[in-house]
């Protein structure tokens, strides 16, 4: 099992969304975060005081999955987010060691 | 800064236009006021001498009385009225604090807030009211009287020389109850108090500036309250202060002056090098929201020290304080946005309590065009107040030095520039009274604010920790979060 962890814009997140639910994949965790890559931040003012935002919104989204549909989700996830200019975002791949379902307490593939 | 300069300039010089186009449409209005009020003034004449002396002696031929009657219970309604638009006022300080402020003080701001309207009435009712209207029990000159302690008079009184007194206007000399009177009066002491919560916001210490409030309202309020309202020496000197420029506003923003200079600045606002960090208020629209309903309420605060139900008074003071709150949030805006780059939010916010707080003293001897220009100039004040306050390293979070301190003493002192002699040239105003009268109750708001912070201070601190502080006052002082994440569990 891998997990995925993307970051990208946030408007983008229902189109990500949609094109993972295309390939079969219906489980995520999205959250809200601020982070910065080479884009650059910006000057904002205040009651008269200047000062500099470095850090950008984005969303996290974090999806654990089987090998097999790896590469085509990261593929799915890669076009939808992408919108060519700078800030993107990134996309970690990484190994799970094991998943279970709470309810049913199933492990393994059968969990994702 | 020489090209905004130059860009301010060039808008005032069109605005001055735009200005002595708008006054000469505005001498037109001035001479139908002056048609209808030659109108008014007959019909009364005849209605008063039909009613001629002896009116009525008792409460029971009072309220028999068919015009003079009716007449005192809409004046007396319309009071009532007003008092409950000044409470609303509250929500506004609360919420215009709140938002300006960072969210892990919020609960702090609030119970602050909540405090003082609290301590504010009761003080009032125990010994405010009577401080400030002694009558005829001066004791110091006529500077300092105290009436006895309570509102002094019983809902249970029976004598009926005394419920004449109390409850009708030739006893009482005002067209309300003295319950009426007494919590009308009592809204505006909390008003003043709350001014300096939010100055002090985000690092002093609770219960230090719950003792410091508390005497602030309870002594110092009432007494120069007692110097023009309750007929004291600068009543005496012909100083006009219609409803509070000065006696509520430049108060409540000189001793909130004070309170800072001995509190300092919150942590990391002012850099060693010089610079200046911007503390984000969490919430934009709980600011905006208070701003409006400060704006409601003053409609209350004006309209309301009119101390009766006049048509013509109260209706006069409605338009000038809408006027000059409008203003004020145009040229605040305007004024941020050639001065500081971009037209900021919390700046207009700040102008429009600017413009109120300007007319606040001459709102019924103003006329519209007046009214404007002191708004107006209130509004470019106020902006360049708050830039000057933070550069002198004295931190402000939500403006009120500037708001309530430097736009009370300007409202105060345009009376003597502006306002027209409201019984035809017999009354006037001056410059010179005006700012004497400014002078002295600011200074003594200063000094009395100073002195008792510093006392407090040494005996009990006024300022949190640092790690309070940088954890928030709502877990350090009240042990509670106003926006808690995570719910503790559903089951024991």
């Amino acid at each position: 099992m891998k997990k995925i962890e993307a970051i990208i814009k946030p408007f983008k997140l229902e189109e990500v969304k949609d094109a993972l639910a295309e390939l079969g994949i219906e489980g995520m965790t999205v959250s809200e975060v601020k982070g910065f890559g080479r884009q650059k931040g910006h000057t904002e003012i205040y009651r008269g005081s200047e000062y500099t935002v470095d850090f950008l919104p984005k969303i996290k989204i974090e999806v654990v999955l089987a090998d097999a549909v790896l590469d085509n989700a990261v593929a799915a996830i890669i076009k939808a987010a992408k919108t060519g200019k700078i800030g993107d975002g990134k996309v970690f791949v990484s190994t799970i060691d094991d998943a279970i379902r709470i309810r049913t307490e199933e492990k393994g593939e059968k969990a994702v | 800064m020489l090209k905004s300069i130059r860009k301010l300039t060039l808008t005032l010089v069109l605005g001055a236009v735009a200005v002595a186009g708008f006054g000469v449409a505005d001498t037109s209005w001035a001479q139908d006021a002056a048609v209808t009020e030659t109108v008014v003034v007959a019909e009364t004449t005849e209605a008063v001498a039909e009613e001629e002396a002896p009116a009525y002696t008792t409460m029971e031929q009072f309220m028999e009385s068919p015009i003079l009657y009716p007449r005192f219970v809409i004046d007396n309604l319309w009071i009532l009225i007003a008092a409950a638009l000044v409470f609303i006022m509250h929500a506004g300080f609360s919420t215009i604090e709140a938002g300006l402020c960072r969210a892990k003080n919020t609960v702090n701001v609030l119970t602050k807030n909540l405090f003082i309207v609290a301590i504010g009435i009761l003080t009032y009712a125990l010994c405010g009211f009577s401080i400030m209207y002694p009558g005829s029990s001066w004791m110091v000159g006529e500077f300092f009287g105290f009436a006895g302690f309570g509102i002094g008079f019983s809902p249970t009184e029976t004598d009926p020389e005394v419920l004449f007194a109390k409850l009708t206007p030739l006893g009482y000399a005002l067209n309300m109850t003295t319950w009426t009177d007494f919590i009308f009066q009592a809204m505006f002491a909390a008003t003043a108090a709350t001014i300096v919560s939010g100055a002090v916001a985000e690092r002093v210490k609770l219960p230090s500036f719950l003792l410091y409030a508390t005497i602030l309202v309870a002594v110092a309020y009432p007494i120069t309250g007692s110097w023009q309202w309750g007929a004291g020496w600068l009543y005496d000197m012909g100083f006009k202060d219609f409803a509070g420029s000065t006696l509520v506003h430049g108060f409540g923003g000189f001793a909130a002056l004070a309170a800072v200079l001995v509190l300092g600045p919150r942590l990391g606002k002012y850099g060693k090098d010089g610079k200046i960090r911007p503390i984000l208020g969490h919430s934009m629209p709980l600011a905006a929201i208070g701003v409006f309903f400060l704006f409601l309420g003053w409609f209350g605060f004006n309209g309301g020290s009119v101390l009766s139900a006049d048509p013509v008074a109260v209706s006069l003071v409605f338009v000038t304080t809408a006027l000059a709150g409008a203003a004020g949030i145009v040229t605040a805006l305007f004024t941020s946005w050639i001065v500081l780059k971009k037209p900021d939010l919390s700046m207009a916010l700040n102008g429009a309590l600017a413009g109120l707080v300007g007319i606040t003293a001459g709102a019924d001897v103003m006329t519209p065009m007046s009214a404007v220009i002191v708004g107006g100039i209130a509004g470019i004040i106020v902006v360049i107040a708050v830039v000057a306050f933070d550069k002198l390293k004295i931190d402000d979070p939500v403006g009120a030095i500037s708001v309530h301190g430097v736009c009370g003493v300007w409202g105060t002192l345009a009376v003597g520039i502006f306002a027209f002699s409201p019984d035809g040239g017999e009354t006037k105003f001056s410059f010179l009274t005006q700012l004497i009268g400014t002078a002295s109750i600011c200074g003594f708001a200063f000094v009395f604010s100073l002195v008792l912070f510093l006392i407090i201070k040494a005996i009990m601190g006024v300022r949190v920790s640092e790690e309070e502080e940088i954890g928030g006052l709502d877990i350090g002082e009240h042990g509670q979060e106003a926006y808690p994440d995570f719910q503790p569990r559903a089951e024991a």
